[in-house]
């Protein structure tokens, strides 16, 4: 029980609180669900941001219930979920039905400008901090590097980057095991 | 009858579109359109009011297509409609992931993917700066001033995304506008 209502809290802050959605959300749920609450560790959430970029539907609702499921199983995935949809469900409700035109209100596109030059640093900062755990050999520099020139220049969806990372991966393995073998 | 269709409409829409957020729009532009004569002039409101609410861009745009064409019963099965594709694929592949999460073949993949999704967050930062502290090659000064401001405090001080969100939004309002 003191999952689900950890996780309900959690979820309801990061959907509350984060504007823009995907990968806007990603410094808050690092910090959420590795630096505060230890549900995952920095490996872990590399590989669900992975999965829930590779898997169709809204990136953070993917990246709540991947999370909600570990914590706490089918009932932690719900409470996950729906914590993190409800904010912006409510939210765009009350606007529709109560407030009208708030987004040529120069108070909220000034709010909104100065969140989103915010998300830009966050998410550096996160991808650097993620990347010293992470970029340990030759080999994953060079993922990395192809994975950000093939989306930055060559316009490559996100999948192919994951896919072309995975295919390398197990390339190595499969040829590192047969060095291994010849070596002995 | 609307209700079904829109169900209908947003489970395909959650079920398709592969890059989340943004990449959704085109999609869910498509649906309203036919579904609702949804014009083009409405459909950018529903792009400018999902950005400066809180939540993902898919769900805001779910509810308000919902909202707009079958008050709060559609809204509630347009959301859900968006998000159900995401809880039986999610469930599903992390079923794999358990399954084959000791295997060595699974981890050499895994360790491949790690650098891959660094790179791809990196690659987000480029695509957000445009836009926000970047309008072509020109910098935009006061969105630049937060970007730096942030990065120090941030970068240094590990200061809470979501508290330096709420402060950037409060300080965005007073002084950008």
């Amino acid at each position: 029980m003191k999952e689900l209502w950890q996780l309900f809290i959690t979820f309801l802050k990061i959907g509350s609180l984060t504007f823009g959605g995907g990968y806007a959300m990603i410094p808050a749920i690092r910090r959420e669900t590795v630096t505060k609450r230890g549900w995952t560790d920095e490996e872990g959430i590399t590989d669900c941001i992975a999965v829930s970029q590779s898997l169709p539907g809204a990136f953070a609702v993917n990246v709540a219930i991947f999370i909600g499921k570990q914590v706490k199983g089918i009932p932690g995935a719900a409470v996950a979920c729906f914590s993190l949809v409800f904010p912006a469900y409510l939210t765009i409700l009350i606007i529709l039905m109560f407030l009208g035109t708030i987004e040529d209100n120069v108070y909220i596109t000034g709010a909104f400008e100065g969140i989103k030059a915010a998300s830009v640093a966050l998410i550096l900062v996160t991808s650097v901090q993620l990347g010293r755990g992470i970029l340990k050999s030759k080999t994953a520099w060079a993922i990395a590097v192809l994975s950000f020139i093939a989306i930055v220049l060559l316009s490559a969806n996100a999948i192919y980057a994951i896919v072309l990372g995975g295919l390398i991966g197990y390339i190595q393995y499969r040829y590192g095991k047969r060095r291994e073998v010849e070596n002995r | 009858m609307m209700i079904t269709q829109l169900f209908l409409l947003f489970f395909r829409i959650g079920l398709f579109s592969f890059g989340g957020g943004y990449a959704m729009l085109p999609l869910i532009y498509q649906g309203a359109n036919e579904l609702t004569g949804m014009t083009a002039e409405e459909f950018s409101r529903l792009v400018a009011l999902s950005q400066v609410t809180p939540g993902p861009v898919a769900i805001n745009a779910a509810t308000y297509v919902g909202y707009q064409s079958a008050g709060i019963p559609g809204a509630t099965v347009a959301t859900l409609g968006v998000v159900l594709p995401s809880v039986l694929l999610v469930f599903i592949v992390s079923l794999f992931l358990v399954k084959f999460k000791e295997s060595e073949a699974m981890k050499a993949v895994l360790s491949g993917i790690r650098p891959a999704t660094v790179g791809l967050l990196l690659s987000a930062v480029i695509f957000l700066a445009q836009g926000s502290i970047l309008t072509g090659m020109q910098l935009n000064l006061l969105p630049v001033v937060f970007f730096v401001v942030v990065l120090f405090i941030s970068g240094k001080f590990h200061a809470d995304p979501i508290l330096v969100t709420v402060v950037a939004g409060v300080a965005g309002a007073l002084v950008i506008r």
